[in-house]
């Protein structure tokens, strides 16, 4: 993956910029030395590295604004960071830019129980903003894998979803407000605990703009009141087709689970091995989980257990209580865990519709052959975001390249059924080239002119989303300083 | 000054001058065009500016429906009333329940799904559902120089590039005029209820609807409506036993309540809701308000109680107030906005403060560099 040239100009002056940063931070809140800059060379795409020419890590919206105004004045590309989670590298930096990390600012401001939100600092992570109110029973929706360690400020940059999106929507149906700092260090405030915009939705683009139209240092988040209860039941089929034309059947007669998740065969033989969840060995596996009083869950279990029998599944085996419910998780949930201890893997991310799945996992099985690698499929099928796992070997020479070719084959597919080359990791550098496979030159052209007006300078996140080439004109011509 | 050129439909209805049957065909139009174009699909959501009327209605059918993935993609021109038959036909639904604005407007066209989106316009069920840019999978839309960009697409999950699909909706064609647009759809619920709590005032509601939305029991519905006998009305909706009991459970937690399971009942009180219907055919100004619930109450001394009518369990207030009356200089700080759905006169949309106003004029400048749709409609 090809990263921009670090400008010389912007390396020659690290010492000054080091030095006016550090007189507007406490000591500790700026980091230089290589030895410490290496923790963030990278954040959850591993097979791309650049230590940046520093890091800062601000705990006021006050201390993000000193920052950025430097870094503005100095034409310095800023690149915001979470928790590093992201496995797009969204947060990876070039040599020539200060990461701003929102780490250090991750309190709770304020919860409304009456309005059913809460304010918090955005970088507290996804967990534990529902650890703040989970004891008077409320919960934050969006739960992406990573929820234990990424940040709200992440979630938001990425428009993060999770399983039990399908239900409750993903980060941009659950955010009512932030508090952000433009790269010249203007502060906005945006939306608060009232519903919907006044005027354009900036709520809306913001969310997803993957840190590139400004740092969000606080976000007001719609909060739920905990569902009774939840059981999954878990269905085996012996066919890709079968199990797709269920999820297909249960979505149409008019049951909402809070979640349909997928596992092919290979998932299933590692998870096995490894969790020993006790699946049964098929073509297909679905997890699907309702929502609601225990009566109301035997109801909707009902309805779904009609449809699963209709399809002739090998296994179906339903949850009766919280152990058995774990048990039907516990492989899921640690399927990603599992694939990791055989191989290397890259994780993809595309959605297709729905109607779709059976076609591009059998046309994905033909191209890993093709490519002569594996891959094995566990997803949310409910919504048709697909993760296919490619299996690399990183110590072998050409492997990774030859994974990366498959990827960008498998995204292509996906784009080619009417899907989309990202359903809730974002585009990074990770596809950031493939961009024009879905977009046409106009449709990237719309979208940079909006971070033209955020950040007419394209000093934040500057070599992210948008092909390199794409963007050089702008990254260049448009920082006078630089 | 912007407000000079808005003026409501009824004061002035220009014939339509251009109708294009294609995108390509309004592309070109856009492209030439030079002075102020008036967008609008049946012109039934409140005011249209001065200029030449340009109007989706031509660019009309649904190009796709899926319903075991609950999507729907239609040409913008295609009638709201087109799309809700066909869902219907398949027990599905918009979920955000599409407010029908004749009723207030009094207008007569008819309302397009792309004016739907425009203007973002959700019903009752926004409360749980979620508004019209929740359910937005993707648009395609002519930029002011002529440009066809498509954003989003068909697809429940999609993280990528820039979310343009949310940001045209609720821009009312200022950046674009839409000529596509992609939904998620929701299945029809079997069962409905509402429980009827009557004879409370606008406070006694608003303290009724926080305890109801604490709750886990899937209200979809928290409206108020003023009369003879002011009554807060609760809905609950899914399969008949499970809207048992939460009607049930309700109750244990609110009190005692007039249960109405009726279908075509619920059907035409919450249609009622949906559309103002109680404020409609008076006198005066209609001000749609998205309010922080428990501040609600600050607002509740600016207009009789006749005159309110309270959804989204106190997050909208729908006020009528004397021609003329500016709501927004009664607001102070409360957190919210105030919309004028029907008057004249006066600037229709809450103001912006810098920066954000400097940053939309700054977006409409690269969206739209030749001023030219809906110029100064939400200056």
């Amino acid at each position: 993956m090809e990263m921009p040239v670090p400008s010389p100009k912007v390396l020659a002056k690290k010492a000054r910029v080091v030095s006016r940063l550090s007189q507007i931070l406490p000591r500790d809140a700026v980091i230089s030395t290589p030895e410490e800059t290496r923790a963030y060379e990278c954040d959850g795409l591993t097979a791309y590295t650049c230590p940046p020419l520093c890091v800062v890590l601000p705990s006021t919206t006050e201390e993000v604004s000193e920052v950025l105004k430097i870094c503005h004045a100095e034409s310095v590309p800023v690149v915001p960071r979470g928790s590093g989670t992201s496995l797009a590298g969204g947060a990876l930096p070039t040599a020539d830019s200060v990461v701003l990390g929102v780490a250090k600012m991750n309190d709770v401001l304020d919860v409304d129980y009456d309005n059913r939100t809460i304010k918090v600092q955005t970088g507290r992570t996804n967990l534990s903003v529902t650890g703040a109110v989970e004891d008077d029973g409320f919960f934050y929706a969006p739960d992406p894998s990573s929820q234990l360690a990424c940040a709200i400020a992440g979630n938001i940059a990425m428009n993060s979803g999770g399983a039990h999106c399908l239900k409750y929507g993903v980060t941009t149906n659950n955010l009512l407000g932030v508090k952000m700092v433009l790269m010249d260090g203007t502060v906005v405030d945006i939306g608060g605990a009232h519903m919907d915009a006044a005027q354009y939705d900036w709520l809306g683009v913001i969310c997803g703009s993957e840190g590139q139209l400004g740092i969000v240092t606080e976000a007001t988040l719609r909060i739920l009141p905990k569902p009774e209860g939840a059981r999954p039941i878990l269905i085996g089929y012996d066919s890709a087709e079968v199990a797709g034309q269920c999820v297909s059947d249960i979505i149409k007669a008019g049951v909402l689970p809070v979640a349909i998740e997928y596992m092919d065969r290979k998932v299933i033989e590692v998870v096995e091995k490894h969790a020993n969840a006790g699946y049964p060995q098929c073509q297909a596996l679905l997890i699907v989980e309702v929502e609601g009083s225990p009566a109301e869950i035997d109801d909707q279990l009902g309805v779904i257990k009609q449809i699963a029998h209709k399809h002739h599944p090998v296994e179906l085996r339903e949850a009766k209580d919280a152990g058995e419910a774990a048990r039907i998780w516990l492989g899921r949930k640690s399927a990603f865990g599992a694939m990791g201890q055989i191989n290397d893997y890259m994780c993809l991310d595309g959605t297709v519709p729905v109607s779709e799945l059976p076609y591009v996992l059998k046309r994905t099985g033909e191209l890993a052959d093709q490519f002569g690698l594996e891959v094995g499929n566990v997803f949310h099928a409910g919504d048709g975001n697909m993760h296919p796992l490619i299996l690399f070997d990183a110590n072998k020479p050409g492997d990774l390249e030859t994974c990366e070719a498959l990827g960008a084959e498998i995204l292509k597919l996906c784009v080619e059924v009417g899907g989309c080359l990202s359903g809730e990791h974002g585009v990074g550098i990770e596809k950031r080239d493939l961009m024009d496979v879905q977009f046409a030159p106009a449709d990237l052209e719309a979208q940079m002119s909006v971070k033209d007006v955020f950040d007419p300078a394209w000093l934040l996140n500057p070599a992210k989303v948008f092909p390199l080439d794409v963007t050089a004109s702008r990254r260049v011509l448009q920082r006078p300083a630089a | 000054m912007s407000q000079r050129r808005v003026a409501s439909f009824k004061d002035r209805r220009p014939d339509p001058v251009l109708a294009p049957t294609t995108e390509q065909e309004m592309a070109n139009a856009i492209a030439l065009a030079q002075t102020p174009l008036s967008i609008r699909g049946g012109g039934t959501r409140g005011a249209l500016v001065d200029g030449d009327a340009l109007t989706t209605a031509n660019l009309s059918g649904i190009t796709l429906y899926e319903p075991g993935a609950l999507t729907i993609v239609a040409k913008a021109g295609t009638p709201v009333a087109e799309i809700e038959a066909a869902l219907a036909a398949e027990n599905q639904m918009l979920a955000f329940e599409p407010m029908d604005c004749r009723t207030l407007t009094g207008a007569d066209g008819e309302p397009t799904i792309g004016g739907v989106v425009a203007t973002n316009a959700s019903g009752p069920r926004r409360v749980q559902a979620g508004a019209c840019r929740d359910f937005l999978l993707g648009v395609r839309f002519v930029d002011g120089m002529g440009n066809v960009i498509k954003n989003g697409g068909r697809v429940m999950k999609n993280v990528t590039g820039y979310d343009l699909a949310r940001l045209m909706c609720g821009a009312r064609g200022t950046l674009g005029v839409l000529s596509e647009v992609s939904l998620k759809v929701l299945p029809k619920p079997e069962h409905t209820a509402t429980l009827i709590y009557e004879g409370i005032d606008r406070i006694a509601a608003i303290q009724l609807f926080t305890k109801a939305m604490q709750s886990p029991f899937d209200v979809s519905g928290a409206a108020w409506v003023a009369g003879d006998r002011p009554a807060a009305y609760l809905r609950l909706e899914g399969f008949e036993t499970s809207v048992q009991y939460r009607a049930q459970a309700l109750t244990d937690i609110l009190g005692p309540a007039q249960i109405e399971g009726d279908r075509a009942t619920n059907t035409s009180l919450w249609q009622s809701v949906s559309t103002a219907a109680p404020l409609a055919d008076r006198d005066g100004d209609v001000w749609s308000v998205s309010i922080k619930p428990t501040d609600s109450g600050q607002l509740m001394g600016v207009v009789a109680e006749e005159n309110t009518l309270i959804d989204w369990a106190g997050g909208r207030l729908w006020m009528l107030l004397p021609k003329g009356t500016d709501l927004r200089a009664k607001m102070n700080a409360v957190d919210g906005f105030a919309t004028l759905v029907k008057g004249n006169g006066l600037q229709q949309f809450h103001p912006e403060t810098d920066p954000l106003a400097k940053m939309a004029a700054a977006l409409r400048q690269k969206f739209d560099p030749k001023g030219i749709l809906n110029p100064g409609l939400m200056d």
